[in-house]
């Protein structure tokens, strides 16, 4: 029970008098629109009032930071304690050229690293493949063997920084790369800290790097979650994504329900394939959504999550720790919401969306540049993106209290509405099987590519506005300097493979690649047989065709 | 005929295999240029080597991934391929979008295969008909074995079917399925049942009410067992190649079947029939209907009847008398 | 003589599977009458040169948001012309930055459609500019 008898009385009475009011003023002058909604299309009232949090039980639904469920925040301190980690995703060309942006980054104050590969790197193919032609090093950094990441992590103390990579089917090589490097360095894997995304069902739901069907790339994950947990006890094994399905077209909804269904089938796959206890392994489960640009809608949504996965971990899974309950997310800003029209709005948007994601509570944030509409971000570029979340942080006051929205009217409203549609998707999916089985089925594809297509004709019909492309449209557009890779990038990458494979022991990389083919067979961790293959150098392909051959190929089934 | 050399050249190089020329034709055929209905002509005295294989079921059951693996294996035996995969055209906006083919790109650059896309564009008859005329394109091309993929939903694409040697329907458990075979007269036109995704729940149920069915009628008119074939899950590799393999080897057993029993003459005779139909329906209906839709009179036959001033078989008759001297 | 109908070939060459603008745009070009044969992604261009003439569309789209587009798209049609198919028109879209716009004409790429490009303009651009072959 929120509010007393009384005051919702009197509530009921003034709004009464309100809706009078309001009807008799759009009677003389209408409303711009006959519906105004989210950005995923859902309704929004033109006012919320106790009435509509009148079922909410304080301390069951809201709570404090730091208790179940946790809607305000994982802990009691908030960002007075700590800043979210300013994480800024990078990557681009050769390992020498990141570690150059790496640096400065970190100088400029960025407090956490993050690393974007190449496409050729995220789908496990080596630079000098023929998929590989015209694709090293343009939207991220080219890594074909151990020698490149020693070059990456030039002069980053590994005990000291955490870093995060945006990697997938590969995860399992590049994870054991930091591993080794730490190892190389003299860093105990027990001080190393980092997120692997490693997330696949993601990638078939929408991202599509993909490389192995479903079923065996669930198994590698949880290879690398029984890992972590045993021996690289600070790092995230998984950072369970919502982003890219945003990206890729669905509704706030469908984001926040595919994400946590998704983590739920992990979760259950840990426990059923490897025997550990929930709270073992969970308290390093990771999110990462996405922040659009319907500000209301976004900070809602992990609100949402937060509640929901609590409620998933001690109610379904029966974990008995906190921590565990804990729902911890890296956020970035939406790159679909950004315009290549009249570029510079786009540090407008960058800058509301990562305001959403600090009152959403994330843990770490990614601000996008204005130009990465174009190309790779230019230093000018991104710097302004970081200092936006540093403005937030310092200037605003946004980090002063913590989950400042909490008891607003609309924002509890809408927290609530969306973990009703989110509850209903999970359990739609829980009764097709689980998300394997609803994968197979198509499902979470076509509710995207159905909402996609949704949001384009609202745009084309004008229902749905994008400044700079159906309003406010201008002919003229600034100049930007765009970040160009030179050609010369994917030759030098090529040379070094090649100089490195010519100066390796090939016989210990062959018996090396053939014990991990084993693993793979008898079901035995691979992490332990990675580490030993790219200290030996072999290279990030050279791990991946054991993974295909013995589990096959998945390839796109084109659902449209 | 009158010898035209460019139209020899083109006929040549079709026989030769040349792909380019051969789609340029299905898309002739598809847009009923009377052109191509010459160039039919000359061709068709160089088809019947082709095994034709119809592939039908509904959509979702997998046949995009079941032919897919099927070229696969042909291609093994060293087999050219010819594919049609055929998909609606969207009644409202006229277009379609023709999506087999995404499941079969790993053998695009393979010369033995010949994938071609087709819509049904929703004109009476016509689907049939441009799909048949292209079995025979494929065919003059030498292909040995061609394919016909469609939704079995339809009754043009059941006709279809009916351009086939070999008649395979794929069921998939848990879409309600068994109901739709029943209902649909597929029964009675399939050679050989698949059911695939038979690792799903409702696959054991499936083959039984099968079963039982096929009791009733256990023979095709050619005096063949159509076989049930079980095909799980395709990401999980053994099995999955066993069932294909059993199913390419059904399809094989089949054509054997019809020529060691000389029944082979009795299936092109069923589908000289449906061509036969099809063509005079395409010179003699459809020019009526044209010239009727195009006078306008078609919309005053409409509105006499709307006015019950007649009914439509005394208007055929008339129509009849006044075109068919 | 019925209609003659426009064929169209989306397709996304290279690496990236970020495909919710191909397949937007497949349902588009499907809703203004247009037959789609939609390859899916990860395609190499010599899968998508061959599978063009397969199909005798008469436009192939690409689409690359990855950068690659500077090999992958006059790629394509090379291979089209090589193989007797100059005829096809290509036209790209995705992330491509204007500088590469020169390089891209040149290399015969018939127009660029980047973000926020009108799906409307683009099936203008397609009736306008696109008809099909002839016999």
């Amino acid at each position: 029970m929120m509010f007393p008898d009384e005051m919702l009385k009197k509530s009921s009475e003034l709004t009464e008098k309100w809706e009078d009011e309001v009807r008799r003023a759009i009677a003389k002058s209408p409303d711009q629109k006959a519906r105004f909604s989210t950005v995923s299309d859902l309704e929004i009232k033109r006012l919320y009032t106790p009435q509509d949090l009148a079922q909410m039980d304080f301390g069951r639904d809201i709570g404090v930071p730091g208790e179940f469920p946790f809607l305000r925040g994982n802990q009691a301190t908030g960002y007075r304690g700590r800043y979210w980690t300013f994480r800024m995703f990078s990557g681009m060309g050769s390992a020498r050229d990141t570690n150059a942006r790496w640096h400065m980054l970190l100088r400029e104050g960025q407090t956490g690293l993050s690393t974007a590969f190449d496409f050729p790197t995220l789908m496990g193919y080596d630079s000098d493949s023929p998929k590989a032609r015209g694709e090293c090093g343009r939207c991220g950094v080219a890594i074909d063997t151990l020698d490149d990441f020693l070059t990456l992590i030039d002069g980053i103390p590994l005990d000291k920084v955490t870093t995060s990579m945006t990697i997938n089917p590969p995860a399992t090589a590049l994870w054991a790369m930091y591993c080794a490097a730490a190892d190389l360095k003299g860093v105990p894997l027990a001080k190393i800290g980092g997120t692997i995304q490693n997330d696949m069902l993601k990638e078939f739901i929408a991202q599509k790097t993909f490389m192995c069907p479903p079923e065996p790339s669930v198994r590698l994950i949880s290879d690398t979650v029984e890992f972590g947990t045993k021996h690289v006890p600070k790092w995230n094994t998984i950072s369970i994504s919502g982003y890219h399905i945003r990206e890729a077209g669905s509704t706030a909804v469908q984001e926040l329900a595919f994400t946590l269904r998704d983590g739920i089938e992990y979760v259950d796959d840990v426990i059923q394939r490897k025997g550990l206890d929930v709270d073992a392994f969970a308290p390093r489960l990771s999110f990462f959504f996405n922040a659009h640009i319907d500000f209301f809608e976004e900070i809602c949504k992990m609100r949402a999550a937060r509640r929901i996965w609590a409620k998933v971990m001690r109610d379904r899974f029966g974990a008995k720790n906190p921590r565990s309950w804990w729902m911890r997310f890296h956020t970035q800003t939406a790159g679909c919401s950004l315009t290549a029209q009249q570029p510079y709005n786009n540090v407008v948007r960058t800058a509301i969306e990562a305001l959403a994601a600090v009152l959403g509570g994330t843990q770490s944030l990614h601000t996008n540049s204005l130009d990465e509409v174009l190309c790779l971000p230019s230093d000018h570029a991104v710097e302004i993106a970081l200092r936006t979340q540093q403005i937030i942080a310092e200037e605003t006051g946004a980090a002063h209290t913590i989950d400042p929205l909490a008891g607003s009217y609309f924002v509890e409203s809408l927290t609530n509405e969306m973990e009703a549609g989110a509850w209903e998707y999970i359990e739609k999916i829980d009764a097709m099987g689980g998300m394997r089985a609803a994968i197979d089925k198509g499902f979470p594809q076509l509710e995207i590519a159905d909402a996609a297509y949704h949001f384009q004709q609202q745009i084309e019909a004008g229902e749905k506005v994008m400044v700079g492309v159906n309003r406010y449209v201008t002919n003229n557009q600034p100049e930007i300097p765009v970040v160009d890779i030179d050609e010369r990038v994917e030759q030098e990458q090529i040379a070094r493979l090649q100089a490195v494979k010519r100066s390796r022991d090939g016989r210990a990389v062959r018996r090396d690649l053939d014990d991990l083919k084993a693993a793979c067979k008898s079901g035995a961790n691979v992490m332990p047989l990675c580490i030993a293959a790219v200290k030996d150098r072999a290279t990030v392909q050279e791990i991946c065709d054991v993974y295909r051959e013995v589990f096959g190929e998945y390839r796109d089934p084109g659902l449209y | 005929m009158p010898e035209n050399p460019e139209e020899t050249e083109k006929l040549r190089r079709i026989r030769g295999g040349d792909v380019r020329m051969a789609s340029r034709l299905i898309r002739n055929l598809e847009d009923r240029l009377p052109e191509a209905k010459m160039a039919i002509k000359r061709i068709f005295p160089h088809t019947g080597g082709a095994h034709v294989v119809g592939i039908t079921g509904s959509p979702g059951a997998g046949k995009s991934t079941l032919v897919d693996a099927l070229i696969a294996a042909f291609r093994k035996q060293s087999k050219t391929v010819g594919v049609l995969a055929v998909d609606p055209t969207s009644p409202f906006t006229g277009g379609a979008i023709l999506g087999d083919r995404i499941r079969m790109q790993r053998h695009a650059e393979d010369p033995g295969v010949f994938v071609r896309s087709l819509a049904t564009r929703g004109a009476l008859g016509g689907l049939a008909k441009a799909a048949g005329d292209a079995v025979h394109v494929m065919d003059a091309m030498g292909k040995a074995i061609i394919m016909v993929e469609t939704v079995g939903t339809g009754q043009q694409e059941v006709e279809i079917i009916n351009h086939s040697h070999t008649v395979v329907v794929v069921l998939v458990p848990g879409m309600g399925d068994e109901i739709q075979a029943i209902k649909a007269g597929i029964m009675e036109i399939a050679d050989i049942f698949v059911v695939n995704k038979a690792d799903r729940d409702g696959a054991a149920q499936l083959i039984s009410e099968l079963s039982a069915v096929l009791n009733m009628a256990p023979e095709t008119p050619e005096g063949w067992r159509p076989p049930i074939i079980r095909i799980g899950n395709a990401f999980d590799p053994v099995p999955f190649s066993q069932g294909l393999d059993e199913l390419a080897g059904a399809i094989a057993g089949h054509y054997r079947h019809l020529v060691d029993t000389g029944k082979l003459g009795d299936r092109m005779r069923r589908k000289t029939m449906v061509e036969i139909h099809e063509a005079l329906r395409d010179t003699i209906l459809e020019p009526i209907l044209r010239d009727l839709t195009e006078s306008g009179e078609m919309d005053r036959i409409a509105e006499r009847l709307v006015r019950k001033e007649t009914d439509p078989y005394t208007i055929a008759e008339e129509i009849a008398r006044r075109f068919l001297k | 003589m019925t209609e003659r109908k426009i064929r169209i070939m989306v397709a996304k060459p290279g690496l990236d599977g970020h495909d919710r603008g191909a397949r937007v745009l497949a349902r588009c070009f499907r809703d203004a009458g247009f037959e789609v044969i939609y390859t899916g992604c990860h395609q190499t261009p010599e899968q998508i040169a061959a599978a063009a003439i397969q199909e005798d569309v008469d436009l192939v789209g690409l689409s690359c948001l990855s950068g690659a587009h500077r090999y992958l798209f006059p790629k394509v049609v090379e291979l089209l012309r090589e193989q007797g198919a100059g005829d096809i028109a290509v036209i790209g879209g995705g992330i491509i930055p204007d500088q590469d716009f020169q390089m891209l004409t040149d290399a015969g790429i018939q127009a660029i459609f980047t973000p926020g490009a009108k799906l409307d303009e683009i099936v203008e651009w397609v009736r306008g500019h696109i008809k099909p072959r002839d016999i």
